[in-house]
């Protein structure tokens, strides 16, 4: 009962140490993505008021007047002050593409991509676990090879090319799908069915979990391989179970959770692929917003983006560590073995 | 539960007699002098039927990919034959690592598939085919592991112990489950725990649970021994002999001699991928003049209390090849026999020996000790033929 009591007060204590641990690392990583990319816009030839002004005629005197606003010509360190001031105060600027403030344009965006993203990080992390423990199963027969051959094939193909590969086939020669956007052009956001919104929206997500799976089948089906030399699973054959059930019962079980683990560290490259795969369908998520903020010289959006999208990272990565610290049995045991 | 912790020889023994006297009708079967060949078929025949695994002159090697393509082969069992019979606890002893745990594997028949297994293994006087293992493993033939890694560490302990079972049968298992485990003092938070929430001792318990549940006829146990402290140890082995006293055949393995002959009735000499020696446990006694082998001598005389005497050397390596008998190089006694070809199997003094010098040495109380483990065959000195 003591030992039990101590057990508990050690995970509380741990997990308040995890927790400081990690906000910390978040404040700091902020910090220095603040900083890189600030730095990096300083450095690049890109001009908001030139962004700003687009394709109407001004004076140079309406400029000036416009870099003296904007503070254009005061010194970078007191430019970046002045921006993170207004960050921490909730306030990310105003887009130049969108007239409306940042913070507006990433919420419906972000919103639009995250359903895309969720779709396809579900159907890639199921469809990998579900080919990685058949392949895993059938180590060395022929379905293990055409699973393995087609992740192969899937990992070392630009998200690009499958994209326009697949808008080719579904929409072009077959008309199965429409060629791109979110909404079908013509039609109010309000007027658009739930029914065509889906539509627009299975192209990029099977192209953005067909490119997922690979990773994950491969790394579940050496997991199940690993599993299945275990002295456990050994064991369990000579209890006599044997077959799918012995599969079933041990080796999803074991591998499981390290495929989620790695399904959510696989965040970064989920939002990778989301921003190509967006711009080749002309999904209006945050992808695209990212691309055309960068193309445009929208420095606000753009700096609010790279915040965004490291933010999203660093929430991938934290849910893998707690997985991996406090819901994984294993790593306690290790933990008390030591 | 405190009280298991002793093992109660007196009660070992008693078992022991009334064993006997169920085979009652073999006490008499005590022939000196007389070759093995010339015995009548009757008496083979029940002999047969009396052992409940068998083991005969199997070999096991390992196929392995040496550098590049080149296939080398690795023997890591050879002409290794040894009897289970029920009610008995057999040990076999032998350093780590000597593949001891393969030999349960091929009985079980869970070695990897690079393995290549010849030789005879009965079970109940039928051939142990690979089907029928795979159709008696965890029914009737049940291994204890050695240690807690052999369990799924994320499945709850009261799943793991009942096993894989039809789902009719899960209530009834469950019950059966618990029943165990409360004899084995385990409460009820044991059966959601998951395994590394075990204590060592607790641990020993679950694993022999999962043997107990199947109400298997032969256990085999894997070195349920190893780091325990003093009472955990009597406490598991005082589990074993309960296996043995309800007519179960029981295999021990394990590298611990001394723990062995606690509860054992015979103990089986491994060495170098082969059994040297099967001894009865009251062999070991004084300067092991009643010992056949000079290497289970040698062993008895390495132990702190017998005079903490090593032999010089170490045992052949798992690659070379041996023409004779594999402890040559070791031996004080050999001569050129012994360098040329196997010694064959020879039953001496109720055990069985692979030695060429190995003679009968007449034991004066050899009737008392007869009429305790009577149904064993009094033999001396004669070689049984080779398979």
């Amino acid at each position: 009962m003591k030992h039990e009591k101590l057990l508990k007060f050690g995970g509380h204590e741990k997990l308040l140490g995890f927790a400081g641990k990690k906000t910390f690392k978040l404040i700091s990583l902020l910090i220095v993505v603040c900083l890189a990319s600030f730095w990096l816009i300083e450095q690049s030839p890109i001009d908001p008021v030139r962004a700003y002004i687009g394709e109407m005629s001004v004076t140079p005197e309406k400029q000036a007047q416009l870099e003296e606003y904007w503070g254009v010509n005061s010194p970078p360190q007191e430019k970046f002050l002045n921006w993170a001031g207004n960050i921490l105060k909730g306030d990310f600027g105003t887009s130049l593409i969108y007239r409306i403030p940042v913070t507006d344009v990433i919420k419906e965006k972000f919103t639009a991509s995250l359903i895309l993203m969720a779709a396809s990080w579900l159907i890639s992390g199921i469809l990998g676990f579900i080919l990685g423990i058949i392949a895993g199963m059938k180590r060395g027969t022929w379905i293990d090879k055409i699973i393995k051959t087609y992740c192969y094939t899937l990992a070392a193909t630009p998200t690009f090319w499958l994209a326009l590969v697949l808008l080719m086939v579904f929409s072009v020669y077959l008309g199965w799908f429409p060629i791109g956007l979110s909404v079908p052009i013509g039609v109010t956001a309000d007027n658009v069915t739930f029914l065509d919104w889906l539509h627009r929206l299975i192209l990029p997500a099977v192209t953005l979990s067909l490119l997922g799976v690979a990773q994950i089948a491969m790394f579940t089906r050496e997991k199940l391989k690993e599993v299945l030399s275990s002295d456990y699973v050994l064991f369990a054959k000579a209890r006599g179970e044997k077959g799918l059930n012995l599969v079933l019962r041990h080796g999803v079980r074991n591998v499981a959770l390290p495929a989620i683990t790695l399904q959510f560290l696989g965040f970064s490259e989920l939002f990778g692929g989301a921003v190509l795969v967006e711009q080749v369908f002309s999904y209006p998520g945050i992808g695209q917003a990212a691309v055309s903020a960068g193309l445009r010289s929208d420095v606000p959006l753009l700096l609010g983006i790279v915040l965004v999208s490291a933010l999203f990272v660093f929430f991938g990565n934290t849910m893998a560590d707690i997985i991996y610290e406090f819901v994984d049995p294993r790593i306690k045991q290790e933990e008390a073995a030591s | 539960m405190e009280n298991k912790a002793e093992i109660n020889v007196e009660e070992g023994l008693n078992t022991e007699i009334e064993i006997n006297e169920e085979f009652g009708n073999k006490l008499n079967v005590t022939s000196n002098k007389r070759p093995i060949s010339e015995l009548d078929s009757s008496t083979e025949e029940k002999k047969k039927t009396e052992a409940l695994l068998k083991v005969e002159d199997i070999s096991l090697s390992f196929t392995q990919y040496a550098s590049g393509l080149r296939q080398t082969k690795l023997n890591i069992i050879s002409n290794l034959s040894l009897e289970a019979h029920s009610g008995e606890i057999l040990a076999v002893v032998g350093s780590s690592g000597s593949g001891k745990s393969l030999l349960a594997h091929a009985i079980l028949g869970i070695l990897p598939s690079n393995a290549k297994l010849d030789g005879k293994i009965e079970y109940k006087g039928r051939i142990l085919t690979q089907e029928k293992k795979k159709e008696l493993r965890g029914k009737e033939i049940a291994l204890v592991p050695q240690s807690v890694n052999y369990l799924d560490p994320l499945m709850r302990i009261s799943d793991q112990v009942i096993g894989d079972v039809a789902e009719e049968d899960e209530k009834l298992m469950k019950n059966l489950q618990r029943k165990i485990f409360q004899r084995y003092d385990l409460k009820p938070e044991v059966d959601k725990m998951l395994p590394h929430e075990l204590s060592g001792g607790m641990a020993r318990r679950v694993l022999v649970s999962t043997a107990i549940i199947s109400s298997a006829k032969l256990i085999i146990a894997d070195e349920p021994t190893p780091g325990l402290d003093e009472k955990t140890l009597n406490e598991t082995l005082s589990y074993f002999k309960d296996m043995a006293d309800n007519r179960c055949a029981v295999i021990l393995i394990t590298h611990d001699i001394e723990a062995a002959l606690k509860i054992s009735d015979k103990i089986a000499v491994f060495y170098a991928g082969t059994v040297l020696e099967v001894a009865n446990a009251r062999d070991f006694k004084n300067n092991g003049e009643n010992l056949r082998h000079p290497y289970t001598r040698a062993l008895w005389n390495a132990l702190p209390q017998n005079g903490f005497q090593a032999i010089v050397g170490h045992q052949p390596m798992q690659d070379e090849v041996i023409d004779g008998c594999v402890f040559y190089e070791r031996c004080s006694k050999k001569n050129d026999l012994c360098s040329r070809g196997i010694p064959l199997l020879k039953e001496i003094d109720g055990g069985v020996v692979r030695c060429n010098n190995a003679v009968s040495e007449e034991i004066p109380n050899s009737d008392e000790t007869s009429s305790i483990h009577g149904h064993e065959l009094k033999i001396s000195a004669k070689e049984v033929k080779e398979v």
